[in-house]
């Protein structure tokens, strides 16, 4: 390879360890929230084509309950207003740490709010006759909007333990950060899964 | 961010650094060091990779001398030559190409390639190792329940997944779906702590385009594997509920739509095949380059290159149904796709290609298996040709025409990369090299075999022996004398290639008894696992990271008197 004498020898500057762009845990987070929104994706897209298909274009089907459009748009309001105080938490937090109790506190009640109303819809349904088994739109109602929930019980659960934790004064912003992103992620799927599934 | 927080995180992340004594049971079998937990995961893979072997060695068997006492096994009555076929199709993807490629060598190399210490969150890598365990368990349990095991095929098409008077097994079709939901977990795990450990834990000094490509493809490999896997696990839990709790989601009389599954599971299933290719070739790359004594040839090129296969593959999945009532302009659409696709892959072949040429290249076992891979890959590709097209797909569609399509691509990925990477790695693992010899005898043992398993099933493919039958002698045309002759070919061709096995076996272990030092670079190779000791110890460089001060494979610089250039030498 003789044309390649020409090459000079690469001179570089001292390596240094460049700081992350992202903290490893809220990286972490959101390649593992990609992969949660393929799966509503998948839920979505699978409650669309069976919808479209559905007997006589009839949705809900004939003798299924129709489901509380008004009460769930208030929980939904419930819902996004604890990720707004979410927001205050964190901006509090960067300012001065104990400051983000509060709105801290104030977001885990509104997400516990969202979480209670939504048992006692099930409840509620279940009693109207509307069941996973009774037709496919029970099946998907009770798949999408149960797996949202299990992500929000889950996502409660994390804010109560960073909550915790900044009250012992341990809590890291990395730590928050990581634990925010998910409870973001819970709270903007929400409205998606309101307009598919219940408009 | 601030600065500290990561300070305090990255802190809290290696909290498990206990240097010193260490029982069995937290040296061994709890360990969070990833070269242990990729150690687990090979074990488990190759053990996984024996037991899918028996499985084909008993219905292959049973295809070439129909109604035989197969030895070690017994008769075979249709419904275990089903669970045989299925389950050997799920293990050998499922639980032998995604562990062994990306978990073992995804987590040994990772680490030691990048220059880190250890992955990111050594304890959620812990507990991706075990979730694969209890998933392999549990699969392996599924086969013998009441009703055997699951029998539907590996794509676990409903209504016959779904339906439990269907398959006969409802209690092995739901262990099975458990244990592949169960594998995904594991992987989700161990992909989120490739990725981070990629972006975040690099040495100082390496840039984007200093990393080795096998660490990129395992990195690209797991975010396709991380967008792609979502819809076949929705599509999964709708399966289990329509088997265990009576929905009808894939019930047409309740609304369902059975194709949707084939949808979902396809949307997965093609870029799968893509997550565990990409790794294999980032293998073969790395031992090609360092074999050739020569630099990559177009190192950018061949990593945007899979960035486009990566894109390409979401869109190609439904070339999997063409037979299954798609609309034929969609078929259309489906069809340039599958054929574009071919266009990157053999970018990636031409840049391989192009690193041997004028290459001085060493012939050493790893670089057989190598060269092989993309040899015989190579067949695989081009016959897909045939089965993409959707007019010729539906002559070729369910016959041993596919059959030995997606055997000559998986082979190579699932068999030849990992014996490309376990030979090439063995000295670092265990720091003793293997016996050439006995390397090259098992390595001409098991590819000549291949060869003569798989050509035989083209042929009886293109004669129209359908796929999924368990005698053919209920089918005069399939039954004549020319068609047995080429199945019991197959199946002599496959028991020796079982035999050469054996080779392989002894000469791991009597290499890792009493096989020569290695020392820490015996290949002479540039990237940062090989200036650490052999095997390296807990944290990796002892006396500090390395940092690094050029690309991966700077081999033959004209400027120096040794003819390769480690990557953490200063210049």
């Amino acid at each position: 390879m003789s044309e390649s004498v020409a090459i000079p020898l690469q001179h570089r500057p001292e390596p240094v360890r460049p700081k992350p762009l992202l903290s490893n845990g809220v990286l972490g987070m959101m390649i593992f929230i990609f992969t949660e929104v393929m799966i509503f994706a998948g839920f979505i897209s699978a409650h669309a084509v069976v919808r479209s298909q559905a007997a006589g274009q009839m949705w809900p089907p004939f003798g299924q309950p129709r489901l509380p459009v008004q009460e769930t748009a208030l929980n939904t309001a419930a819902l996004l207003v604890s990720g707004l105080v979410l927001v205050v938490a964190w901006f509090a937090f960067r300012k001065e740490r104990s400051r983000a109790r509060i709105p801290l506190l104030l977001s885990i009640l509104l997400g516990t709010f969202f979480v209670y109303f939504q048992g006692l819809e099930w409840v509620a349904l279940l009693g109207e006759g509307l069941t996973i088994q009774s037709s496919s739109y029970g099946g998907f109602f009770y798949l999408i909007v149960g797996t949202h929930a299990i992500h929000a019980v889950a996502a409660l659960i994390a804010l109560i333990w960073a909550g915790v934790r900044l009250n012992q004064g341990r809590l890291t912003g990395s730590e928050l950060a990581t634990v925010s992103a998910f409870w973001y992620f819970v709270v903007l799927v929400w409205p998606v899964l309101y307009i598919k599934v219940y408009l | 961010m601030s600065e500290t927080a990561v300070a305090v995180e990255h802190h809290a992340d290696h909290a498990h650094d206990h240097h010193g004594s260490e029982g069995f049971l937290s040296k061994y079998v709890f360990s969070t060091d990833h070269k242990m937990i990729a150690m687990q995961y090979l074990f488990t893979g190759m053990g996984m990779a024996v037991i899918g072997g028996f499985m084909a060695y008993v219905f292959r068997m049973q295809l070439a001398f129909p109604g035989i006492s197969v030895p070690g096994f017994g008769q075979v009555s249709p419904g275990e030559y089903n669970a045989l076929v299925t389950n050997h199709g799920s293990i050998m993807i499922f639980w032998v190409a995604m562990p062994v490629l990306i978990a073992a060598f995804g987590n040994y190399c990772i680490p030691l390639m990048i220059g880190a210490d250890d992955m990111v969150f050594p304890r959620i890598n812990r507990l991706s190792y075990q979730i694969f365990l209890l998933s392999a368990v549990i699969l392996l349990l599924s086969l013998f329940v009441q009703g055997g095991g699951f029998g539907g095929a590996w794509t676990a098409y409903p209504p016959l997944s779904a339906v439990g008077d269907y398959n006969q097994t409802s209690l092995g079709a739901s262990m099975w779906l458990v244990a592949v939901a169960l594998e995904f977990v594991a992987f989700l795990l161990g992909g989120i702590n490739f990725i981070t450990t990629l972006m975040n834990s690099r040495a100082p000094g390496m840039k984007a385009y200093d990393i080795p490509l096998v660490c990129w493809m395992i990195v690209i490999a797991s975010i396709l594997f991380m967008l792609s896997v979502g819809p076949l696990i929705a599509g999964a839990v709708m399966l289990l509920f329509d088997q265990t709790i009576g929905t009808g989601f894939y019930d047409p009389a309740r609304g369902g739509d059975p194709i949707l599954w084939q949808h979902l599971f396809w949307f997965f299933g093609h870029p799968e095949v893509y997550v565990v290719l990409l790794p294999a070739i980032g293998i073969t790359i790395d031992i090609i380059a360092t074999f050739a004594r020569k630099k990559v040839f177009g190192y950018k090129m061949m990593l945007y290159t899979t960035v486009a296969t990566g894109v390409l593959s979401f869109f190609v999945w439904a070339h999997h149904q063409f037979l299954a009532g798609i609309d034929p302009r969609m078929a259309n659409v489906f069809t340039v796709t599958t054929l574009l696709i071919s266009i990157p892959i053999a970018e990636l072949c031409f840049v391989i290609i192009a690193t041997l040429y004028g290459g001085s290249i060493r012939l050493t076992t790893p670089m057989l298996w190598a060269l092989a891979f993309m040899a015989e890959f190579l067949i695989g590709g081009v016959t897909g040709i045939f089965l993409g097209a959707s007019g010729a797909d539906i002559y070729f569609h369910d016959t041993y025409f596919v059959l030995a399509h997606f055997h000559y691509t998986f082979y190579p990925i699932a068999i030849i990369g990992t014996f490309a990477a376990f030979t090439y790695w063995f000295p670092k693992m265990f720091g003793k090299m293997m016996n050439d010899t006995l390397g090259k005898i098992h390595f001409w043992g098991t590819i000549i075999p291949f060869n003569v398993i798989f050509i035989p099933l083209f042929v009886l493919g293109m004669g129209g022996q359908h796929r999924r039958i368990y005698n053919y002698e209920h089918f005069p045309e399939l039954a004549g004398e020319g068609m047995y002759q080429l199945r019991e070919l197959a199946t002599y061709a496959l028991l020796v290639m079982l035999a050469f096995q054996l080779v392989f076996f002894y000469n791991c272990i009597a290499s890792w008894m009493r096989g020569k030092k290695a020392g820490k670079n015996p290949w002479e190779s540039n990237t940062l696992e090989w200036t650490t000791e052999s095997p390296p110890p807990h944290g990796n460089w002892p006396e500090g990271l390395p940092n690094v001060y050029r690309g991966p494979y700077e081999y033959a610089h004209p400027d120096r008197e040794q003819d390769y250039w480690p990557q953490n030498e200063p210049a």
